[in-house]
């Protein structure tokens, strides 16, 4: 089963490299980690989504929490919660096919954020699924590029 | 004061203090040894270089701590380690940079799995040179993040002071563990006014020391209600000072009591509950009573694979109660019915006021009969070292601190001698670290003086930290070091001959030194032992003297280690060793 972990670490050099290498010493395999600031400088969050049985779970969960550095651990398995990934695809399109790409973007509310001669590129964010979805839809006209922030995810109501 | 205006506003900011004190400015180097002072402590293991420099020219203008010059930064690490392991207090060592760091890696990592409080002090090149690859440069902090409690690389004079003192909160409380301080040389010679706090409060490192209540009351009914208990102790009783309380636990509710490796002297031998040590090299009537026990009650223990064989296969009648102070070990390897987090004493003073007196005349019956049945033995023809072992504990009264490297000589020495009393086993237990007993008796013999310190060595491991014979030497730390010599790696030699075919690849030591001559040419003493009549002389006498010594005991060469379950199997499938 796939989790996605929440954890509040001090903002200082060492901790990203800290909890990576904790995960690969163990054997744990990250799907994806997003990193960023949080209300507070001082510290960051941090939103990992691993799979693995509910034992493995547990010991990446207690393990995460032994970390110095690291204040406070989530599981959002746990709890209702909103999360979100943010991709950028680039497409080869030539302009004849535009037409065609816009209208599905507008259908995912994506944003078409650069455009050429021979290419597009799009932004799209939601939950998983759905980006999932969209890079299918995209594939028959030739993806070129896919760079994705991994996702986040923000615990619901108070 | 050079920075009146900072001065002037720190007074402002503490205008409730009537007079701000004058805060004199002092380096770097000063300061650390500001708060090894304020930590108490007397003694630093380690070697110098280039960037440790101030810091070593800076232990000249003090009288405490003592500066012990080590022969490799291995050894002083591992002296920091046994200093810690047999008085309690924080081991401390300073190394250079670069390769010093490195050579530390061993004994950090050694420390860190048997939870042993060390604080390493790391030289490292100035803050600007830093990964440019310079002279003596390592990435330190990087390579022990996964073998250290936690690090720091101070790159700021003005956070020293408090980063020192959280690392010795840090390794001192909850699971104990080495902590390392990289301190690039421009940061040793910098200089502040900044004063050294007085307590560190880490918003990430609360460790819970007391149990919860609730689920204290539910161990103390489980083991009320068990019909054959069983404590399982291990090293986090002795560091948690609770060998009193499993004492008192075990002689009210009657409850037989087997210890690890680390745990040896955490309950005495003589006792008629205990069964020694469990696992892969323990007694036979311990891995019964595990099979056989309803009720196991481990505390300060992790149920590592050398304990619990065949997990699936451990302890199949037993329901667990598990007392720990790092949540992270419950439930990782065993699945554990009664979860305790906290402070082994604390919580055995809680599950006291609720456990009662109880008969178990029929358990105990059942163990005394594997006891009479199945007692450790051996043949005794030749030189044996199981009898060695029994002469060093009867010469020494079972007063002895000791120390062992590891392997046969490790287990030889868990199981025939008669361990009675904490911190007095020390020994690597979860790295397996050979060439830690010497230089770890050496620290044990700096923090216990007027203590007799042996150390019990294979013929291998010794040759791995032997060139602290010039410490032991020069410092006058007359350790007792027995060579338990059969010219083999033994342990290794012992699991080709079980599960390799008698191929004794690569285990032979020829080409061994004359230890006695070796001994002497360090100024220590030196004897060899070549038969029975000689053990008790030799021992009596090395004892009773004020210098090293090297007993080379010269033993039945291919002798093994019995009982044993080979690994992977179920703990009671032993093989060998059977009377």
């Amino acid at each position: 089963m796939r989790h996605i972990i929440s954890a509040v670490v001090e903002n200082k050099p060492g901790v990203l490299a800290h909890i990576a290498g904790l995960f690969a010493g163990r054997g744990f395999n990250i799907d994806s980690l997003a990193v960023g600031e949080t209300e507070d400088p001082t510290r960051s969050r941090m939103t990992v989504v691993v799979k693995g049985d509910d034992a493995v779970l547990e010991q990446v969960r207690k393990q995460l929490g032994k970390i110095i550095d690291v204040i406070k651990v989530q599981d959002f398995s746990d709890e209702e919660y909103v999360e979100r990934d943010l991709t950028l695809i680039k497409v080869g399109v030539r302009p004849e096919k535009r037409g065609e790409i816009f209208e599905v973007v507008e259908v995912f509310r994506g944003k078409v954020v650069d455009i050429g001669p021979k290419h597009l590129t799009l932004e799209i964010s939601g939950p998983e699924k759905k980006i999932e979805a969209f890079i299918d839809l995209m594939k028959p006209y030739g993806i070129r590029e896919v760079v994705r922030t991994g996702r986040v995810a923000i615990a619901r109501g108070e | 004061m050079s920075q009146p205006q900072r001065s002037t506003a720190q007074g402002q900011r503490e205008s409730s203090q009537q007079q701000p004190a004058a805060r004199p400015e002092r380096n770097g180097a000063h300061i650390l040894l500001e708060v090894l002072k304020a930590e108490g402590v007397q003694v630093v293991f380690g070697i110098p270089g280039g960037v440790v420099l101030p810091i070593l020219d800076a232990f000249g203008d003090v009288a405490q701590p003592r500066f012990i010059l080590a022969r490799h930064e291995q050894g002083a690490g591992h002296a920091a380690d046994g200093y810690a392991r047999a008085t309690g207090r924080v081991g401390v060592c300073l190394v250079t940079s670069g390769p010093g760091a490195t050579n530390l890696v061993t004994a950090l990592a050694t420390a860190n799995f048997d939870s042993v409080p060390l604080v390493a002090i790391t030289g490292q090149v100035k803050t600007f040179l830093i990964g440019n690859d310079a002279f003596q440069e390592a990435d330190i902090t990087g390579i022990s993040r996964p073998i250290t409690k936690h690090n720091y690389l101070v790159r700021d004079v003005e956070k020293l002071g408090e980063c020192l003192r959280a690392a010795f909160h840090i390794a001192r409380t909850g699971r104990p563990g080495p902590v390392l301080v990289d301190i690039p040389v421009d940061v040793a010679v910098a200089k502040t006014d900044a004063p050294v706090p007085d307590r560190v409060d880490l918003a990430g490192y609360k460790p819970v020391i007391k149990g919860n209540r609730r689920q204290v009351k539910r161990a103390a009914e489980a083991i009320n209600a068990a019909e054959r208990p069983l404590l399982y102790v291990g090293g986090g009783v002795i560091i948690s000072d609770a060998a009193d309380q499993v004492r008192e636990l075990a002689a009210r509710a009657a409850i037989p009591v087997t210890t690890t490796l680390l745990g040896l002297g955490a309950f005495p031998e003589d006792h008629p509950l205990a069964l020694k040590m469990l696992g892969m090299h323990g007694t036979a009537y311990a891995n019964y009573a595990v099979q056989e026990s309803d009720l196991l009650i481990a505390v300060g223990a992790r149920f590592d694979d050398r304990i619990t064989g065949d997990v699936k296969k451990f302890a199949p009648h037993a329901r667990i109660i598990h007392i720990d102070i790092d949540p992270s070990s419950i439930s990782k390897n065993i699945r554990v019915d009664i979860p305790v987090v906290g402070d082994a004493r604390a919580i055995l003073e809680g599950l006291l006021q609720d456990v009662r007196p109880r008969d178990r005349g029929e358990w105990l019956a059942k163990i005394g009969e594997w006891k009479t049945r199945h007692p450790l033995a051996y043949k005794p023809n030749g030189l044996k070292p199981q009898y060695v072992i029994q002469q060093i504990c009867e010469v020494s009264g079972g007063k002895a601190i000791i120390c062992t490297e590891v392997g046969q000589n490790q287990m030889w020495a868990a199981q025939w001698y008669t361990h009675r009393y904490p911190r007095h086993f020390i020994s690597s237990g979860g790295l397996g670290t050979m060439g830690y007993g010497f230089p770890a008796a050496i620290g044990a013999q700096v923090g216990c003086p007027d203590a007799l310190v042996v150390d019990i060595a294979g013929d291998g491991s010794i040759q791995m930290n032997i060139q602290e014979l010039a410490t032991a030497v020069h410092n006058k730390l007359p350790v007792k070091v027995c060579i338990i010599d059969n010219g083999y790696l033994g342990m290794v030699r012992q699991w080709q001959e079980l599960f390799y075919k008698r191929r004794y690849s690569g285990s032979a030591l020829d080409g061994n030194p004359d230890f006695v001559r070796l001994a002497e040419a360090y100024g220590a003493r030196g004897a060899r032992i070549t038969e029975t009549d000689q053990v008790r002389p030799a021992l009596e006498k090395a004892f009773a003297d004020p210098h090293v010594w090297f007993l080379d005991f010269m033993v039945d060469r291919e002798e093994n280690v019995f009982p044993m379950v080979p690994a992977g199997e179920a703990i009671d499938r032993m093989i060998g060793g059977m009377a």
